[in-house]
């Protein structure tokens, strides 16, 4: 268990490599680095990908496609995307990018109709029997109750963004966390170990913070106490 | 400890030798020449790699998930600290739980499948303790009036009737671990990691890099595709409505 | 109070397998409620008849049932299958022998219809080929084409057959005794009338000894042999057949329980057939007149009595199946039978007693 104490050695300098002859970038450093590549991934996915899957839902209409698309987004491996942008692009930020949107996506889409699609058939006919409009029952019904599984959606992509962009090292893209991992000769495994673990504490720490908003965004009355665990719950689509 | 790197030696890099067509000097797309020699050596015992760590971690994590979903189908309050244990090692990020693990167990198979199987509980966990829970009280009540134990009710009602949420979760689980698998190799040069690794450390060489990555994402779909028949075919009665 | 006569395990059953219930004193109390759920509640069920327990909501009829099975622990007393008390039975070999059906069924859905019903034999072991003949047998007793219906799934089933099929699996093993808990109780009402006839034509050939539970007084008043009146925490407050208990309510609530409308039940229990009628006029009937004046003897004296009503209280001929008039019904005989009934002292001793309390 040595390693684990010359990891934290690690961690608490910072990064710093003794006997290193260049100045290697420090942790913290990478790490913002790593959560604002993964921030922008995130955000533009989100963009995209929220009010399709919400609007789809509401409408019940393109549960193949919206299904699907999370099928077909999971069985494929962030190497392989972010080795083909790297071998026919070269993997400058904006492929990252534009791999981590395409990973993140799917998730996103497929829990967001799920969870609008999914709300009690009976309280949307009873608010369109009140005279509201479709974007108001989207607004005052849907969502609200739509939250913890669209959250669910949300911090499962969130949590894969923060992976695929430490995994882009491996494909040669500098700037995260990974660039550690991914160079052992310099930092020999003790800080790879170190990074690893800024990396499980970085994601935990994402994961834990959307749990706080999704809390927050919940209903008061349907706050369960604590049960907002991230759940990939596209599971629930295939069950039916 | 020395990192994973290189995979099989031999004709995999091209090396602009007599023997490399101009497909391959000139990096195109799909050169069917370098596939067909390189099959043998390198793209199928890499395929087959891939499918035996993805079926043994699949296999290993729905054992322990099911123990562990029946044991808290049992006793409620089992539900929560599983949930918070799974949710942890389901959210660390691949690439770091690996080489967490790789630490005190080595750079083998075993951190390799023991990342694997943690990948696969939170998602088969859950499915199975919410099919479990979903069948309906009548005839978890007609099972005890007809005077069966708790056990043959497990075995012939509550698990077949739980069989459509366990097959979901089975397939979400497959085709997550086939992708995952494919970082194994920095700490286990098994599986399709590995052409790929070494495509990214030539160039890219392109050819190889999209066998490699077609053979993954084929082998997902393929997966999750033999899990729907399998329900369809172990699930007759839902068929019939 | 007079426990019941009959001797144990005869009763005109014709599979031998009915057996003798006997509540003995049960009581069930649920902890941290001051009122028992269940009062030391005695009644006995003489093998091979229906005893329909029945009350308002809250008289614990359901509980009751369910302590027969051990469903639900019994606090104190005891109940006897057979003579053999049921404390002593392993639950779930017990269970086995009863026959158990619910109001909404409890279909295993990923059975087939033929698999359901061979749930309790398979439990218990029967060889393949028996159970087979005896699936096929009971789709046939039901009504049921089995050809057509063994392989089917409860999901494609209509509602009362679902109901058909749950008591099918709950006679499967030939068990000798039944628990039925509102099982017709989910079925719309003209379905509810044919499951209830069916049922009772085939208690009929299998003469089983059942518990059966409703909330409805008609209901237990048509499927009955025996009436259990339950009121409020599990008291008996009557225990009796159908027309002691019309003719002869035990006290107030009873009274109220059954209906203002006793009377008239009490005639929807008599056929024509069985009453004193009046002689008809001398001159004959005149064929032509009045058909619709005419009521054949298998009608009960209730719907007689209606159709009389409608006619303006004239009397009504009773013409049997071949033709031949057998008498004048008038409101006179109708008349002189509740008052006969009415006077009537307690019932004589040749019959078996059944529980009565105050």
């Amino acid at each position: 268990m040595h390693e684990f104490i010359e990891a934290f050695h690690f961690i608490a300098h910072n990064g710093a490599v003794p006997g290193a002859p260049t100045a290697l970038p420090s942790l913290t450093h990478l790490t913002l680095e790593t959560l604002r590549v993964a921030a922008i991934g995130l955000a533009i996915a989100l963009a995209l990908a929220l009010p399709l899957g919400v609007w789809l839902g509401h409408l019940h209409r393109g549960s193949f496609a919206a299904i699907n698309v999370g099928n077909i987004g999971r069985a494929l491996p962030s190497l392989v995307v972010l080795a083909i942008g790297d071998a026919f692009f070269g993997l400058g930020l904006t492929v990252v990018e534009l791999a981590l949107v395409i990973l993140a996506v799917p998730p996103i889409v497929t829990n967001a109709y799920l969870a609008v699609d999914g709300v009690d058939a009976d309280l949307v006919d009873a608010a369109r029997g009140m005279g509201m409009s479709g974007l108001q029952i989207l607004r005052r019904v849907e969502l609200p109750l739509a939250v913890p599984l669209l959250f669910a959606g949300v911090r499962t992509a969130a949590v894969f963004v923060v992976s695929t962009t430490t995994i882009a090292a491996l494909a040669g893209f500098s700037g995260s966390l990974g660039d550690v991992i991914a160079n052992e000769t310099s930092y020999h495994f003790s800080g790879v170990l170190g990074a690893a673990i800024c990396v499980a504490a970085l994601a935990l720490a994402v994961d834990g913070a959307l749990s706080l908003v999704q809390r927050l965004l919940t209903p008061r009355a349907l706050r369960t106490g604590g049960r907002e665990l991230s759940v990939d719950a596209t599971h629930a689509a295939t069950v039916a | 400890m020395t990192p994973a790197v290189l995979a099989a030696a031999g004709p995999v890099i091209p090396n602009f030798a007599a023997q490399s067509s101009s497909c391959e000097i000139h990096n195109r797309l799909f050169c069917t020449g370098w596939i067909s020699r390189n099959w043998g050596p390198v793209l199928w015992p890499a395929l087959r790699e891939h499918i035996v760590l993805a079926l043994v971690a699949v296999a290993i994590g729905f054992v322990i998930a099911m123990a562990l979903a029946v044991a808290a189908h049992r006793f409620a309050w089992l539900e929560r600290p599983t949930t918070l244990v799974t949710t942890i090692l389901y959210t660390i990020p691949a690439l770091a739980l690996f080489e967490l693990l790789a630490a005190p167990v080595g750079l083998n198979v075993f951190s390799a499948e023991i990342a694997l199987v943690s990948y696969t509980l939170l998602i088969l966990f859950r499915n199975i303790l919410a099919g479990l829970r979903a069948v309906p009280a009548d005839v978890l009540d007609a099972a005890e009036g007809v005077g069966m134990s708790q056990t043959q009710t497990l075995l012939r009602v509550e698990l077949p009737l739980a069989l459509p949420a366990i097959v979901a979760g089975l397939r979400i689980a497959v085709v997550t671990i086939i992708a995952l698998a494919t970082i194994v190799y920095v700490v286990y040069d098994r599986g399709l990691g590995v052409p790929i690794h070494t495509a990214l450390g030539e160039g890219p060489f392109k050819t190889e890099l999209i066998a490699a990555g077609v053979l993954a994402i084929g082998l997902a779909l393929l997966a999750d595709g033999l899990l729907v028949i399998a329900q369809r075919l172990l699930t007759p009665w839902a068929r019939a409505s | 109070m007079k426990i019941a006569d009959t001797a144990h395990n005869e009763g005109p059953s014709a599979f031998a397998q009915a057996a003798e219930l006997e509540l003995r004193k049960v009581s069930k109390r649920y902890p941290g409620q001051r009122e028992p759920a269940i009062r030391e509640l005695s009644l006995t069920v003489p093998a091979g008849e229906v005893c329909v327990l029945v009350g308002p909501s809250g008289s614990g009829k359901t509980t009751a049932m369910r302590l027969i099975n051990r469903m639900i622990p019994i606090t104190s007393g005891d109940i006897l299958l057979g003579g053999r008390s049921v404390l002593e039975r392993e639950p779930r070999q017990l269970r086995r022998e009863i026959g158990y059906v619910i109001q909404q069924v409890g279909l295993f859905p990923h059975l087939s219809v033929g698999e359901n019903i061979a749930t309790v034999p398979r439990l218990l072991g029967w060889p393949k080929e028996r159970i087979a003949a005896r699936v096929h047998e009971l789709l046939e007793l039901i009504g049921l084409d089995p050809q057509e219906m063994n392989g089917r799934y409860p999901a494609q089933l209509s509602g009362g057959q679902r109901q058909r099929v749950g008591v099918a699996r709950a006679l499967a093993a030939d068990p000798p005794l039944m628990l039925m808990d509102e099982p017709f109780g989910a079925i719309d009402p003209i379905n509810r009338a044919r499951l209830q006839d069916e049922f009772l034509g085939l208690q009929e050939k299998v003469k089983k000894t059942v518990v059966f539970v409703t909330h409805d007084i008609d209901e237990a008043i048509k499927m009955g042999d025996r009436i259990a009146i339950l009121r409020e925490g599990g008291v008996l407050a009557q225990y009796d057949t159908p027309r002691e208990i019309l003719t002869h309510p035990a006290d107030e609530f009873v009274a109220r329980f059954v209906g203002a409308d006793r009377g008239l039940k009490r005639l929807a229990l008599t056929k024509v057939a069985e009453l004193k009628l009046a002689e008809p006029n001398g001159s004959r009937p005149d064929p032509g007149a009045d058909v619709v004046r005419r009521v054949s003897p298998e009608t009960s004296v209730r719907d007689a009595l209606s159709l009389m009503l409608t006619e303006g209280g004239e009397p009504l001929t009773v013409v049997d199946a071949d033709g031949r008039v057998e008498g004048l019904l008038t409101l006179g005989v109708i008349e002189q039978l509740l008052s006969d009934e009415a006077e009537e002292p307690a019932p004589d001793a040749a019959q078996p007693q059944p529980e009565r309390t105050r």
